[in-house]
């Protein structure tokens, strides 16, 4: 019954949003202001303000993520996650903890590939505490040694965990397979080794490089005005550096094509797919994103659903989707079934994906897509102050900018049946990497 | 990155976490709040309102106006521990042949609508309950309760059509737990803390029984618990009272009474006289942990107050880093990764209470299970103080107003604890009832529950593969 603020989906929600927004934007504005405020030190950010709870809920990300952990350093940008909320300025640890607790406010700490996370939900009543609380954690983190290492050793003890989990072993199959030789194909959690040999300054110089003013974005929502919310921006954030000193990615370009079993002594064998995508910024992004819905996208309504799930009995869960990283886009897809079908499964997920690339989808299917897309992003991500916040922050990522909010629609309906056929065939049409991971068939 | 469909999912501990206590919206108007409960007097919670329908449905409505979107979820007091003897998970098999289609209404054409909207929609079973949900805007609640409603009488099934969702279960199955150690000794150590009660037997239902499920099977649990008299209707987000009334009138309304289900009574526990022991070793685990039940009281069963103290009392011995058993055992000991305790209350019958500890590498199991019996023999001597007790209650009424921000959450809380046997003004009166905890009453409870007799103790281990 703890609330915890879940945000563990902030790299997803942004690929989600990349797709969706602006569809169902209007329906969003006629209930919700969106205002663009600069805080008095200068600090950028989107407001919703709404009193009908007396809840604020603030979400921030900051550009950079796992691909800035230092090389022989993996892990720290997951280790840092764990650690902030361990003593910050003159409390230490436990007195620290028992701050939070009192104050009762969610907060969370993500870090995906290419950003760094978080977000706080408070009452109205204590948001002064929370807030001193976030400035805190976020500037003066103390990383005693003690719960440093306590932190390592609950990671690490995850690591050793892993070694003979199945979900684990195919990710890292697949992460490896594709991103060979690229900062993504490093693995994000560490390794024993090198999770084994972090410590604090490890953190603090991370921090330094990553936590900086001009890769923030900041959302906010709730019962908090224009001005309270400035301020809470300069207090959290101001005294951070204006710039950060990232290290940068470069560009990836997947090659697939990879065939590989991993044997592995479990009933169910796990399978997944991937060819390489696109990213969030290509002109034919909503056509993919719309003709990837059709084929597997869709939950309980695709083709793949149908095919695998439906006709055949095949499997609980199939699906597919576009996978869009500031530095590369994939497709992927994934099920799981037993040993004995697996082939089966493989072949008919391949046979949908080589129809998609071939046909395209119908001009029915396109029409349902669309509309899909365009009712469900209110449903999904509106409802709840949190969500609203995630939401805000994700249309500054993509540099979507406000005024393309209005335009989103267009974009999506904007898609014809021709250009969803020719991204079909880009996005479906390649050599797929295929990996299971499970037991063998005689 | 993975985007899984969930279709018919179990009640996981997420959800259970919600209903488990029946955590309430404040009600600001009680002049019982402390004055340490700024937090609950702050907001008055939403107006929730009641009504039944002559056909028996309740229909329950909660406003949320911040956002054009309405969550509909139908709850039927019907779950896996109603199922009869021989026929483990038919109650989770029928949850997923309802989207098999009606007399009217084709297979996939009701999931078809939603998506045409853009809407979602899933469903969940559990021991007690089996829901069904759709979240849309306001516009399509209509065509939601009509379906819903068609859906509750009207149901066909065909062998051709059932044949493969039985493999699908069985998938579900694996996925679930055959694939999953862990699952599996959870499963055994359930088994063993219900003696006589159902609750031992897995909602998804055992492997070799799921296999002899049949279409004749699905229909005879359908006639007997599927009935407006047997259901709860709720209805959250932008939407007032009346248009609800209205609507469930001309959709729900129409709905025979089919069948008189009667008071669920299933066979009871004895009173525990041996500790059980469960082991597990299997390959696919890497690192050891160790688990411990207690067959303890739900808020359905327990005395006054006792369910809001076993609350407290999960929190103060393990809830989160402050707790007790983290600071002796991960901070102070230093000889676990992991150390903590947990209570689910929300249940029909009996309820179980819950330690876990993964302990560093070089400890073995039985020095973590040692320490962790000592903490509870420290708790049991010296009992939990007004201090800690004061913390703790303080905590969870704050946490009672973040539940408003989310009308699928409220949705979630007034429908499982309905579902159960509770009532509005229980929910609503939640904050109060966990304010009024005493130290006595959680040391009470800790001494009467907390006995080795009463448990099962679960080692899951490695195992080095042979060959």
């Amino acid at each position: 019954m703890t609330f915890v603020l879940k945000m563990k989906t902030l790299k997803y929600a942004a690929v989600v949003a990349g797709g969706v927004i602006l569809s169902v934007w209007a329906t969003l504005a006629q209930a919700v202001e969106i205002k663009p405020i600069t805080s008095p030190g200068g600090i950028n950010a989107l407001l919703v303000e709404d009193y009908t709870v007396p809840l604020i809920s603030v979400s921030y990300s900051f550009k950079g993520g796992s691909t800035q952990d230092l090389p022989g350093k993996e892990g720290t940008a997951k280790l840092l996650t764990n650690t902030l909320d361990e003593g910050a300025g003159e409390i230490t640890s436990q007195d620290f903890q028992i701050r939070l607790q009192d104050n009762g406010m969610g907060y969370s700490f993500s870090a995906g590939y290419d950003s760094f996370s978080g977000g706080i939900k408070a009452l109205r009543s204590d948001r002064e505490d929370s807030f001193e609380l976030l400035r805190l954690m976020l500037n003066e983190p103390r990383f005693d040694e003690a719960p440093v290492e306590r932190m390592k050793a609950s990671r690490l003890n995850s690591l050793r965990a892993r070694q003979a989990n199945q979900q684990y072993l195919t990710g890292k199959a697949v992460r490896e397979t594709l991103f060979d030789g690229h900062p993504y194909g490093r693995p994000t959690d560490g390794t024993i080794e090198t999770m084994g040999a972090l410590n604090g300054d490890d953190l603090r110089d991370y921090m330094s490089r990553v936590f900086a003013r001009d890769n923030l974005v900041v959302g906010i929502v709730g019962a908090i005005s224009e001005e309270e919310a400035g301020a809470m921006l300069d207090k959290v954030f101001g005294a951070l550096p204006a710039k950060a000193q990232l290290t940068e990615v470069p560009e990836i370009n997947i090659e697939t094509g990879t065939k590989k079993h991993i044997e592995f002594d479990t009933p169910q064998t796990n399978i997944r797919i991937a060819l390489p995508g696109i990213k969030r910024e290509d002109d034919a992004f909503f056509a993919g994103y719309l003709a990837n819905y059709v084929l597997g996208g869709g939950s309980f309504n695709s083709r793949l659903y149908e095919e695998v799930r439906e006709k055949r009995g095949l499997a609980y869960g199939v699906y597919s989707y576009l996978g869009t990283y500031d530095h590369a886009g994939i497709v992927g897809a994934g099920s799981a079934t037993r040993a004995d079908r697996a082939q089966q499964t493989v072949d008919i997920i391949l046979a949908e994906i080589e129809r998609m690339a071939t046909e395209g989808p119908t001009a029915e299917e396109l029409e349902k897509a669309k509309k899909y897309i365009r009712g469900s992003y209110a449903i999904s991500n509106l409802d709840t102050s949190g969500k609203i916040a995630s939401v805000l922050v994700a249309i500054q990522q993509a540099n979507l900018g406000i005024d393309y909010i209005d335009r989103r629609a267009e974009y999506i309906d904007g898609v014809t049946l021709d250009d969803a056929k020719r991204i079909a065939a880009q996005l479906f049409g390649g050599d797929p990497t295929v990996i299971t991971v499970g037991r063998s068939v005689e | 990155m993975k985007s899984q469909i969930r279709r018919t999912a179990i009640v996981s501990a997420l959800l259970t976490a919600f209903v488990a206590a029946p955590i309430a919206l404040p009600n600001g108007n009680s002049a019982l709040l402390g004055n340490t409960a700024h937090a609950a007097q702050e907001k008055l919670g939403p107006e929730v309102s009641s009504f039944f329908l002559d056909n028996g449905l309740q229909v329950v409505v909660i406003p949320d106006r911040r956002a054009p979107v309405v969550t509909h979820m139908l709850w039927y007091r019907a779950g896996s521990a109603d199922e009869p003897p021989g026929k483990s998970g038919i109650a989770h098999f029928l949850e997923h042949l309802m989207f098999k289609g009606t007399k009217t209404v084709a297979n996939g054409e009701f999931s078809a609508r939603i998506a045409a909207i853009g809407g979602q929609e899933n469903a969940f079973t559990s021991t007690d309950y089996t829901g069904y949900f759709q979240r849309v805007t306001p516009s399509a609640l209509e065509e939601m309760m009509t379906l819903e409603a068609d859906r509750m009488e009207n149901l066909v099934l065909t062998d051709e059509l059932i044949l493969p969702e039985r493999d699908v279960v069985q998938e579900e199955r694996n996925s679930r737990t055959e694939n999953n150690p862990g699952s599996l000794l959870r499963e055994a150590m359930a088994a063993a803390l219900y003696q006589n009660h159902p609750y031992g037997i897995p909602i998804i239902g055992w492997q070799h029984e799921i296999d002899t499920l049949t279409k004749e099977d699905a229909l005879a649990f359908y006639d007997k618990f599927y009935t407006p008299n047997n259901a709860i209707l709720v209805v959250a987000g932008d939407v007032d009272a009346e248009t609800v009334r209205s609507l469930a009138e001309k959709t729900y309304g129409k709905v025979a009474r089919r069948a008189e289900p009667g008071v669920r009574k299933r066979p009871t526990e004895p009173t525990p006289q041996a500790a059980r022991r469960i082991e597990m070793a299997d390959h696919r685990v890497s690192t050891p942990s160790f688990q411990r039940l207690y067959l303890v009281p739900s808020y359905n069963t327990a005395e006054p107050g006792e369910a809001e103290a076993l609350d407290v009392l999960s929190d103060i011995l393990g809830g989160g880093s402050t707790s007790r058993l983290y600071k002796s055992l991960v901070i102070d000991q230093q000889i676990a990764t992991s150390s903590g305790a947990w209570y689910q209350g929300g249940a029909l019958d009996h309820s179980s209470y819950g330690f876990y500890g993964a302990p560093k590498p070089g400890i073995s199991l039985e020095e973590v299970e040692a320490a962790t019996d000592k903490e509870i023999a420290k708790l049991l001597e010296e009992g939990v103080t007004q201090e800690e007790v004061e913390r703790t209650t303080r905590r969870l009424v704050k946490q009672a107003v973040f539940s408003q921000d989310s009308q699928a959450s409220l949705a979630r809380i007034y429908g499982g604890s309905l579902v159960l046997g509770s009532t509005i003004e229980d929910i609503e009166a939640w904050p109060q009832r966990i304010q009024a905890v005493t130290a006595e009453a959680v040391n009470k409870a800790a001494r009467k529950y907390l006995q080795m007799p009463r448990s099962v103790t679960g080692y899951l281990s490695p195992k080095q593969q042979e060959g």
